[in-house]
């Protein structure tokens, strides 16, 4: 639920870069969103839809890539996906530490025309 | 037919957020107040954590109650002699910085001392909203299992101090305690992990002497 305020947020950049561009409108947004954000794409684009109405991101489109989280083993230093309810090393056993990867949340780039 | 451009933007979501935490930070610090953000599921004792904490205290304690609804854990504290205002989000699952911003603005900070901001019940949403701490206190509890950690990393990676609540339970519960540490240290390695009892009080002398050291270190500048 809290994706409709971070999607205003969106938008009010969105709309801030398409006007610094002189451009009319946004036709598309690309987002990249980590999985351990804590923001879920779909709720995003659904919120977009709404909110965009009568802005200048009417109608775009939104591209999220998500980011799948990495952890990095302290003994071997491999990145690794996590395994559920655990954080060791699928590859020496070693403990597995938190990395920025999969964290992301901001807006790559915006199509103008 | 018109052209369709590409703009770089590289802007984070919440950038702005951040960067009025940041002034909040700023604006705390000049007043010698140490801010705490105090996270945790609904029922952990948020409250009850601070009325033990603050009775424990030597500086001025200040409290911001955020909840969606109601204000009476702003009443408990307040007839306690406690300094304590409400933000109600009204639906809203976290505190961010705009609210704490307003706020701080409102409250006469007359000496140095300690403001705790109890966050709305829920161990996702305020990880990840700054809100001008300088502290992330986490309050876990023996009750809520010791798979915490494994399932709501985010909270258990940005705490600063974690509080074990409830642990009057133990002998009555099948918590973990190893699994529970194996979780938080491969998170947060050196995060220090206070076991108290809310019903008892034991425990709270040890977490207000950590958080006063915390306090005392702002005022002399370090």
């Amino acid at each position: 639920m809290h994706e409709y305020p971070i999607t205003e947020q969106i938008i009010k950049i969105c709309e801030e870069h398409c006007r610094k561009a002189e451009a009319e409108k946004v036709t598309k947004v690309n987002l990249v969103i980590g999985d351990y954000s804590g923001y879920v794409g779909d709720s995003v684009q659904m919120y977009f839809d709404i909110i965009s109405q009568g802005t200048l991101c009417e109608g775009a489109l939104v591209n999220i890539e998500h980011i799948k989280p990495k952890l990095r083993c302290t003994q071997c230093g491999e990145l690794f996906y996590k395994k559920p309810l655990s954080f060791d090393c699928p590859h020496c056993g070693g403990q597995g530490e938190p990395t920025e990867i999969g964290k992301e949340f901001y807006i790559e780039s915006i199509e103008v025309e | 037919m018109h052209d369709i451009r590409k703009i770089d933007v590289m802007e984070g979501v919440l950038d702005e957020n951040d960067h009025i935490a940041e002034h909040v930070r700023e604006h705390m610090t000049e007043h010698g107040v140490l801010v705490v953000n105090e996270m945790g599921a609904p029922g952990v004792g948020k409250t009850t954590t601070l009325k033990n904490i603050i009775q424990h205290l030597d500086v001025k304690p200040y409290v911001i109650e955020g909840d969606i609804e109601s204000d009476i854990d702003t009443q408990a504290l307040n007839s306690l002699g406690i300094s304590t205002y409400q933000i109600n989000t009204y639906g809203a699952c976290h505190l961010d910085s705009p609210m704490i911003e307003h706020m701080t603005h409102h409250i006469a900070f007359k000496e140095p001392g300690i403001l705790f901001i109890e966050n709305i019940g829920n161990l996702v949403c305020p990880a990840e909203f700054s809100i001008g701490e300088h502290v992330m206190m986490l309050i876990s509890t023996v009750t809520e299992g010791s798979d915490k950690p494994y399932k709501y990393p985010l909270a258990f990676e940005k705490a600063d101090i974690i509080i074990l609540n409830k642990v009057d339970l133990i002998p009555y519960l099948d918590f973990d305690e190893d699994f529970f540490m194996k979780g938080v240290r491969a998170l947060n390695k050196d995060v220090p992990v206070f076991k108290v009892s809310g019903k008892t009080g034991e425990g709270f002398q040890e977490v207000a002497q950590w958080l006063q050291e915390k306090a005392n270190a702002l005022n002399s500048g370090e």
